[in-house]
C-alpha cells in the first residue's frame, strides 16, 4: 500500500469533519428569524446540524464503502475473518457518542437557558415569597370569565415564564374550537389577529375553553399547548416588523387544520396608532401601563 | 411445569394440511406465520389508509375526503399501523417462529395461551377497522388525548379504546411468553450467553411489554370511564387533568417505540453475520446495550410533552435521559458496521434492506436526538419534522427490518426461494419511494406545517406533492414483493434446509421443519456466529499490519 491506510483514514476524518462544520453554517433550512430567540435557536440548529451531517455521512460512507469493497466476488464460496469484538474500539466507539451527546445537552440547556426556558423555576420561588400579589397576577390574566379558574394558582410552564420587564406587553390569549382570540386588558381590545409592537417583550397569558391547542409562531421558533383547566404563559420578543402565521398544532378537531391566525409585529408607532384606533377605553389609560409588577 | 406438545391436539381436533393456519394451533411455527400473514393483510390497509391521507395532502385545501373523515383516517392510519402491523409482526411474527428454535425448544412455553394471543387479532382488527362503517371511528389521533378524545363521538372512541385493549391484552400474553420461554425452555447445555441476538432483544422488548402496556390498559380504562360514565380523571370541566393521560399515554407510548424497534435490532443481528460471512461483532456489548436500551427507555416518556404544561427540571432530565439512549444504540450500530467491515457481503436483498436500515434509522436516530433537545423539540413539536422523524423510525427502521427477514426466512418458512431481481426491484422502489416521500417533510415541519392537518399553506404544496408521489412509489413497491411471496411458494427454486449456510438452529433442520422443529434431539448451538476463518489460518504472506491487529480483542 503505497499510502498507510491510517494517514488516509486520518485525511478522510478531517474532511468530513470540515465539510460537516461547513455544511452547518451554511445550511438555510429555516423560515424568518423574527423574534429575539430565533438566532439563539438556530445556532442551536446549526451545531445539531453539523453533528448530524459528520455522524450520518460517515455512517453511510461507511455502509457504502464495506458494500462495494467487501462485496462477495462471484465463485467465492469463503468466510470473512473470525473477529468477534474488539475491546478497544468498542469503548471508543461507546466514549464518542456519550462524550457528543453530553455536549449536545449541556449547550441545550445553555440555549433553552437563553431562551428563558428555566425562569419559571425562579418564578415559582417568587410565588412563594410574595403570594399575595402573585394571586393578584393570576387572578388579572387568567379572567374572572374563566370557567376553569380553579388551578390557576400555579401557572404551568412555557418559555419565557413572567419575566419581571416592566415594559411587558400582557395579552390574553383564549383559544378555541377553531379560533384563536387575542384580548388585550391595557386597551381593554379584543381582537381575531395578535398585534405586537417591535421589540417589546409580550406576555401571553393562554387559556383553551375546549380541547388542547398549541399556540406555535415558526418564524418566533416558540410553541405552548394551550391547556383546558392549566393556564399557560409563553413570552417572546419580535424583532422583525412583518405579518406571521399562527398555527394551531395540536390536533383539536375537524378544522384543526384551518385554524390559524396572523401575528402582525409592528414598528411601535404603528402599534400605538393600532392601539388607540381599536381601544375602546381613553387614549390615556393604554400609555399609563396596567402591567402587575409581580 | 407442564408443557403442552402440539401433538396433544394433533390427531384428535386439529385440522391438517393448510387449514391449520386457520385454526386454534398450538404449533408456534403455524402461530408465527399467522401473525405475519395478518399483520401483512393490515399492513396494506394501513397504507391504503396513508395513501388517503397523501391524496389529500396533495393539494393544500381539504377536498379529498371531509375534514372528520381524515381525522377518523388518521387515527385508523396510526393505530392500525402500530398495534396491528409492527407490534404483532416483530413480536408475534419472527418472535413465535424463531425464539423456540434459538432456544432449542419443542414449542412456547404457553402454547394455548400463545394461541390465544393470537386469535385476539382478528376480532380487535375488525373491531377497529369495522368502526370506522358502523359507528364511525375515533377521530382523535393515534395519542386519543383528552378533552378531544371525550369531546369526539363517543361510540368510535370506545370502540377504539375496546380494541386497543384487546391489542394490548394479546401483547401483554405474548411478552410473558417470551420472557418463560427464553429464561425457562432454554435447551439443557444452553447458557443465556450462547443465545442468538434477537432473543436478547425478544426478553428485552418482552420486560418492556410486560412493564409498560397494563399502563396504557388502566388509562384506556380510565378514558372509558370518562366518555362512558361522565367521570372526571381527564375532563377539565370535572376537575381533571389532562396532562396527566399524556403521562400515562407515553409511559406506555415511547416504550412502544422500542418494542417496535428492539426485535428489528434483533432481526438484524441475525441477517447480517450470515449474509457477512462472519461473526457478529461484540456480542457482550450488544447484549448490555439491548438491556441499557430497556431501563433508559423506560425513564424518557416525557420528551413528548415538552410544549405541554411541564416544569423546566422535568424537561431537563427527559432532554439527558433521552440523548443517552444514542449511546447504546449507537453501540449496536457501530458494531452492524464492524461486522460488515472486511466481510464477503452477499448484496441480496436481505442484505440491502439490512443496510438500508442502518441507514434510515441512523437518519432517523439523528434527528431523534436532536428532538429530544428542548429548544430545539419547541419548534418542530407536532409538526411534520415529527411525523418525518418517527417514519424514518418505525418504516425506515422496522418495517425495512421486517421485508429483509421476509427475503431471510422465506425459505425456512416455505421450503422455497424468492425470486432474487424482484426482490432487489423491491428494494430499489421501496428506498426510493419511502426517502423520497418522509425526506422533504423535515423541512416542511421546521418551516411551519403542523401535523393531522388536511389543509395547509400553499407554499408548501411542492414538497407535499414529492412526498406524496414518494407514497405512491411506496405503494408500488408492493406489487413485485406480493407477486413474488405469492408465486415463489409455488414455483419457487427449491431452497434446501439451510441456503445461506448459517449456524443458527432454526436451519439445522428441514424447510420448513417438522411438527416438532427437529427429528431427533435439539441440536446444541454454544456458536450462534461462528462464522469466518480464524486469522490463525490467514495466509501469513496475504495478512496485513491491521488484520492482525484487528484480532487483538478476540474472546
Amino acid at each position: 500500500m503505497p499510502i498507510p491506510s491510517a494517514l488516509v483514514t486520518l485525511l478522510v476524518g478531517m474532511a468530513l469533519v470540515l465539510s460537516g462544520l461547513w455544511v452547518g453554517y451554511n445550511v438555510n433550512v429555516l423560515p424568518l428569524d423574527a423574534s429575539a430567540n430565533a438566532p439563539v435557536y438556530d445556532a442551536l440548529f446549526r451545531v445539531l446540524f453539523s453533528i448530524g451531517t459528520i455522524l450520518f455521512v460517515g455512517i453511510v460512507g461507511l455502509v457504502l464503502f464495506s458494500l462495494v469493497r467487501f462485496r462477495r466476488r462471484a465463485g467465492d464460496i469463503t468466510d470473512g475473518q473470525a473477529i468477534e469484538g474488539n475491546l478497544l474500539l468498542e469503548i471508543v466507539w461507546t466514549a464518542i457518542p456519550a462524550i457528543v451527546v453530553l455536549f449536545v445537552g449541556l449547550y441545550s440547556y445553555d440555549i433553552y437557558e437563553r431562551m428563558g426556558g428555566m425562569s419559571s423555576l425562579n418564578d415559582h420561588a417568587a410565588m412563594h415569597r410574595m403570594a399575595p400579589t402573585e394571586t393578584e397576577t393570576m387572578e388579572a390574566s387568567v379572567g374572572a370569565g374563566s370557567a376553569v379558574s380553579a388551578p390557576a394558582a400555579r401557572v404551568w410552564g412555557g418559555i419565557g415564564v413572567a419575566a419581571d420587564d416592566v415594559n411587558v406587553l400582557p395579552v390574553e390569549v383564549t383559544a378555541m374550537q377553531f379560533a384563536f382570540i387575542f384580548h388585550y386588558p391595557d386597551g381593554d381590545i379584543t381582537s381575531g389577529e395578535l398585534h405586537v409592537p417591535n421589540g417589546r417583550p409580550v406576555e401571553l397569558r393562554m387559556k383553551a375553553n375546549d380541547v388542547i391547542h398549541a399556540f406555535w409562531v415558526p418564524q418566533f421558533r416558540i410553541k405552548q399547548d394551550v391547556i383546558p383547566g392549566q393556564p399557560t404563559v409563553l413570552t417572546f420578543t419580535p424583532t422583525k416588523s412583518g405579518s406571521y402565521p399562527i398555527v394551531c398544532a395540536e390536533l383539536c378537531g375537524p378544522y384543526h387544520g384551518g385554524m390559524r391566525s396572523t401575528v402582525v409585529v409592528h414598528e411601535p408607532d404603528a402599534y400605538d396608532a393600532w392601539f388607540e384606533k381599536n381601544s375602546p377605553l381613553a387614549a390615556t389609560v393604554a400609555s399609563a401601563s396596567l402591567t402587575p409588577t409581580a | 411445569m407442564t408443557v403442552a406438545s402440539p401433538n396433544d391436539f394433533q390427531e384428535s381436533l386439529q385440522p391438517q394440511g393448510w387449514l391449520r393456519y386457520f385454526s386454534f394451533s398450538l404449533d408456534h411455527k403455524v402461530i408465527g406465520l399467522q401473525y405475519l400473514v395478518t399483520g401483512f393483510i393490515f399492513y396494506f390497509i394501513g397504507g391504503a389508509l396513508a395513501g388517503v391521507i397523501r391524496a389529500e395532502l396533495a393539494s393544500p385545501i381539504s377536498d379529498f375526503v371531509g375534514r372528520e373523515t381524515y381525522n377518523e383516517v388518521l387515527t385508523l392510519h396510526g393505530t392500525v399501523m402500530i398495534f396491528l402491523w409492527i407490534v404483532p409482526v416483530v413480536n408475534g411474527g419472527f418472535g413465535n417462529y424463531l425464539i423456540p428454535f434459538y432456544v432449542g425448544a419443542r414449542d412456547m412455553a404457553f402454547p394455548r395461551l400463545n394461541a390465544v394471543a393470537f386469535w385476539m387479532i382478528p376480532p380487535a382488527g375488525i373491531l377497529l377497522i369495522g368502526s370506522y362503517f358502523i359507528t364511525g371511528s375515533a377521530q382523535s389521533g393515534w395519542t386519543a388525548y383528552p378533552p378531544l378524545s371525550i369531546t369526539t363521538p363517543a361510540l368510535g372512541q370506545v370502540v377504539w379504546i375496546v380494541s386497543v385493549l384487546l391489542l394490548g391484552g394479546s401483547s401483554i400474553f405474548g411478552g410473558i411468553n417470551f420472557i418463560a420461554t427464553i429464561l425457562k425452555l432454554r435447551r439443557p447445555g444452553l447458557k443465556l450467553m450462547q443465545l442468538p441476538m434477537y432473543c436478547w432483544a425478544m426478553l428485552g422488548t418482552s420486560i418492556l411489554v410486560v412493564l409498560s402496556t397494563p399502563v396504557l390498559a388502566g388509562t384506556l380504562l380510565l378514558l372509558s370511564f370518562d366518555i362512558v360514565a361522565h367521570t372526571g380523571f381527564f375532563n377539565p370541566a370535572m376537575g381533571g387533568n389532562v396532562v396527566v393521560y399524556q403521562h400515562l399515554f407515553w409511559f406506555y407510548s415511547h416504550p412502544a417505540v422500542y418494542i417496535m424497534v428492539l426485535p428489528a435490532f434483533g432481526l438484524v443481528s441475525e441477517i447480517l453475520p450470515i449474509h457477512s460471512r462472519k461473526p457478529l461483532f461484540g456480542y457482550t456489548t450488544m447484549v448490555y446495550s439491548i438491556m441499557a436500551i430497556v431501563v433508559l427507555g423506560l425513564v424518557v416518556w416525557a420528551h413528548h410533552m415538552f410544549t405541554s404544561g411541564t416544569p423546566p427540571w422535568m424537561r431537563l432530565f427527559f432532554t439527558i435521559a433521552t440523548s443517552f439512549i444514542a449511546v447504546p444504540t449507537g453501540i449496536k450500530f457501530f458494531n452492524w458496521l464492524a461486522t460488515l467491515w472486511g466481510g464477503k457481503l452477499a448484496l441480496n436483498s436481505a442484505m440491502l434492506f439490512s443496510c438500508a436500515f442502518i441507514v434510515n434509522f441512523v437518519f432517523g436516530g439523528i434527528t431523534g436526538v436532536a428532538l429530544a433537545q428542548v429548544p430545539f423539540d419547541i419548534h418542530v413539536h407536532d409538526t411534520y419534522f415529527v411525523v418525518g422523524h418517527f417514519h424514518y423510525i418505525v418504516y425506515g427502521g422496522t418495517v425495512f427490518v421486517i421485508f429483509a427477514s421476509i427475503y431471510h426466512w422465506y425459505p425456512k418458512f416455505t421450503g422455497r426461494m424468492l425470486n432474487e431481481d424482484l426482490g432487489r426491484l423491491h428494494f430499489l422502489l421501496t428506498f426510493i419511494g419511502f426517502n423520497l416521500c418522509f425526506a422533504p417533510q423535515h423541512w416542511l415541519g421546521l418551516n411551519g406545517m403542523p401535523r393531522r392537518v388536511a389543509e395547509y399553506d400553499p407554499s408548501f404544496t411542492t414538497l407535499n406533492q414529492i412526498s406524496s408521489v414518494g407514497a405512491l412509489l411506496m405503494a408500488i413497491s408492493s406489487l413485485p414483493f406480493l407477486y413474488n411471496v405469492l408465486v415463489s411458494a409455488f414455483r419457487g427454486r427449491v431452497a434446501g434446509d439451510n441456503p445461506w449456510n448459517a449456524l443458527t438452529p432454526e436451519w439445522l433442520t428441514s424447510s420448513p421443519p417438522p411438527v416438532e422443529n427437529w427429528v431427533g434431539e435439539a441440536p446444541l448451538v454454544e456458536h450462534p456466529y461462528g462464522y469466518g476463518v480464524p486469522e490463525d489460518t490467514l495466509s501469513v504472506a496475504a495478512a496485513t499490519g491491521r488484520d492482525l491487529w484487528s484480532g487483538a480483542g478476540r474472546r
